[in-house]
């Protein structure tokens, strides 16, 4: 009894040595920042001096502000376009590059470069893709086609829309990859039960392969909408925010608000704002995924 | 018998016709599929190419363009860039390789405990570390610039440092929990025998479960580097000195001095994309297995 109670107490020992450099880094980078960034959300940060508790006056302030519901608008607006036209093209595409022959296999690993490249360095590319001029990349396919130029990034009309262009190039190599693995769980009786039916390809498609993917997808566009809405550096290398505040998002107002106007008390009261939605969000998702199983 | 099997032999007309529908419905398959690979590798690595032959070419291409073929072969640009952007890759890649190192190691200790021990507060300590796998970073990044400044009981200053680069990506869930799953899968009974000889726990982390964990440990490698080469946002609040930028943030400040050649730039370009692209094509069978875990990272 007691050696077995003693095995257990050195077994927990044991247990919190190994995880102990896990258990500081989460607590000194993760939850004391989170903590500490819902604390300073009520007050005004003064480096230097005392803090002043300023109650609910940072939420007020922030929520209160045009330019900051304009980006929670835009991050609102870029989050779901991404998600929702990243997800239709991939699905497009895991289907033309289904199966396992040589060629295939090359396509699909080739494609799948823009997904590990780092955010700042596709933003400088698509700076060049987009360059503004009739003799920019992009503008000379598009004249091939008979399009007018367009300024892309430089005008506030086009500026968002670019945006969500470059992050579709960026998502849907990812979105396929996860569609492809989606499409291999899929029971092949269904098929060959379907063409037994004499079921036309587009019937198989609506009532064997949809179905099969609706976990996958749901998964896709949940966790892309999630993550939409902390979209930064995409903004930050591009456009900055401009021309005039039409690509200002969530974070690059916080940016901003911290960096720019050193005014931490309010830049962590947003940040709070985004972290309960976030928050929300996924607990929503985890609870429904639970619920299933 | 009649004029539509015309001069063909009476038992095979409809037939031979059927076959060579057949036949062109096969080249028409092949043939647009080969339309759609050549479609999509033009629009996802064209980009990429288009990079690589400006840094290359002689000439120096005009501001906004891109050349498909290089004008005059040349690594002078990559030479010039090299001269400016070498302390910053430097950066980047202590940043990277010490991070990673750090991320491996926590991991692996953190997942063999949670997957090889029952002990009070597993299910807690689980939950709290699954929990940060949907923070986004971006969230606490204010509060982590206050943090870095001095941080709490030690009173250490991580800003204006490289060490404010790389502790904070020290734990990250994702890594911990495929570790995790993929040790869970190793059988007990392997374990009990090394304890019978009189192993420890140190023992049987080194010698049979390291050994073991290999492939997943690829896994996290990859996806580890992957991730920590895309930091921006962290380097970028933790300095405001330039000797200690990344490359990627020094990237953005380079076309924003236009003294810099386009064609250098493009060189510094493919410089900073480099290692990632090496890295996903060199260990690539370690990357299918992570992927669908990746399906839930935040």
């Amino acid at each position: 009894m007691t050696t077995a109670r003693r095995r257990a107490a050195r077994e927990t020992l044991v247990a919190w040595a190994f995880l102990l450099p896990a258990l500081l880094a989460f607590a000194y980078f993760k939850f004391l920042p989170m903590l500490k960034g819902i604390q300073f959300s009520f007050y005004k940060v003064n480096f230097g001096g005392e803090n002043t508790w300023v109650g609910w006056n940072n939420f007020r302030t922030v929520l209160g502000d045009p330019a900051f519901r304009l980006a929670i608008w835009h991050t609102v607006v870029n989050g779901i376009a991404v998600a929702v036209i990243s997800a239709a093209i991939a699905l497009v595409v895991a289907l033309a590059l289904q199966g396992g022959t040589r060629s295939v296999h090359f396509v699909r690993s080739a494609i799948f470069l823009p997904a590990v490249t780092s955010v700042a360095i596709v933003a400088e590319i698509f700076k060049l893709l987009y360059y503004p001029s009739a003799q920019g990349p992009l503008n000379m396919l598009l004249g091939y086609v008979g399009i007018a130029p367009q300024p892309f990034f430089s005008s506030p009309d086009t500026a968002l829309a670019s945006l969500i262009g470059m992050q579709v190039w960026k998502a849907v190599p990812y979105d396929t990859a996860i569609f492809i693995a989606g499409l291999a769980t899929i029971n092949r009786d269904l098929y060959d039960a379907a063409n037994v039916d004499g079921a036309s390809p587009w019937q198989r498609f609506m009532n064997v392969t949809l179905p099969g993917l609706a976990p996958t997808l749901t998964i896709i566009l949940t966790l892309a909408i999630i993550r939409g809405f902390r979209v930064f550096t995409e903004v930050y290398t591009t456009t900055g925010g401009g021309p005039g505040g039409a690509t200002d998002v969530v974070m690059t107002r916080i940016y901003k608000l911290g960096f720019e106007t050193f005014d931490y008390g309010l830049a962590s009261a947003a940040s709070t704002l985004m972290f309960i939605v976030t928050a929300v969000l996924t607990s929503l998702y985890l609870l429904r995924t639970w619920k299933k199983t | 018998m009649t004029v539509t099997q015309g001069s063909s032999p009476q038992d095979s007309g409809p037939h031979v016709q059927r076959r060579q529908r057949v036949r062109a419905g096969a080249v028409w398959a092949t043939v647009s599929r080969w339309v759609i690979y050549a479609l999509l590798l033009f629009i996802f690595i064209a980009p990429f190419w288009g990079v690589l032959m400006g840094a290359l070419s002689v000439k120096a291409v005009r501001a906004g363009q891109m050349a498909l073929l290089p004008n005059g072969l040349t690594l002078s640009n990559f030479m010039q860039s090299w001269e400016t952007s070498a302390p910053y890759f430097l950066n980047s890649v202590l940043v990277a390789g010490a991070a990673l190192a750090l991320q491996v190691t926590v991991s692996t200790l953190a997942a063999y405990a949670l997957a090889r021990k029952k002990f009070v507060g597993a299910a807690i300590v689980s939950l709290l570390i699954l929990s940060t796998l949907m923070l986004p970073e971006e969230v606490i990044a204010i509060p982590l610039f206050l943090v870095l400044r001095d941080l709490p009981l030690i009173h250490l200053k991580l800003t204006d440092n490289l060490w404010g680069m790389i502790l904070p990506l020290a734990g990250w869930a994702f890594s911990i929990f495929v570790l995790t799953e993929f040790m869970r899968g190793i059988p007990v009974e392997l374990e009990e025998a090394a304890r019978v000889d009189g192993a420890g726990d140190i023992v049987i982390f080194t010698r049979i479960i390291l050994p073991l964990v290999r492939p997943a440990l690829g896994t996290v490698t990859v996806f580890g580097f992957i991730m920590i080469w895309d930091q921006y946002l962290l380097p970028l609040i933790v300095t405001n000195n330039q000797k200690l930028y990344t490359l990627p943030v020094m990237l953005a400040q380079l076309k924003a001095d236009e003294l810099s050649l386009p064609n250098v730039f493009l060189a510094t370009t493919f410089l900073a994309l480099l290692p990632s692209m090496i890295v996903y094509y060199a260990l690539q069978r370690y990357f299918s297995a992570g992927l669908l875990s990746g399906a839930v990272k935040g």
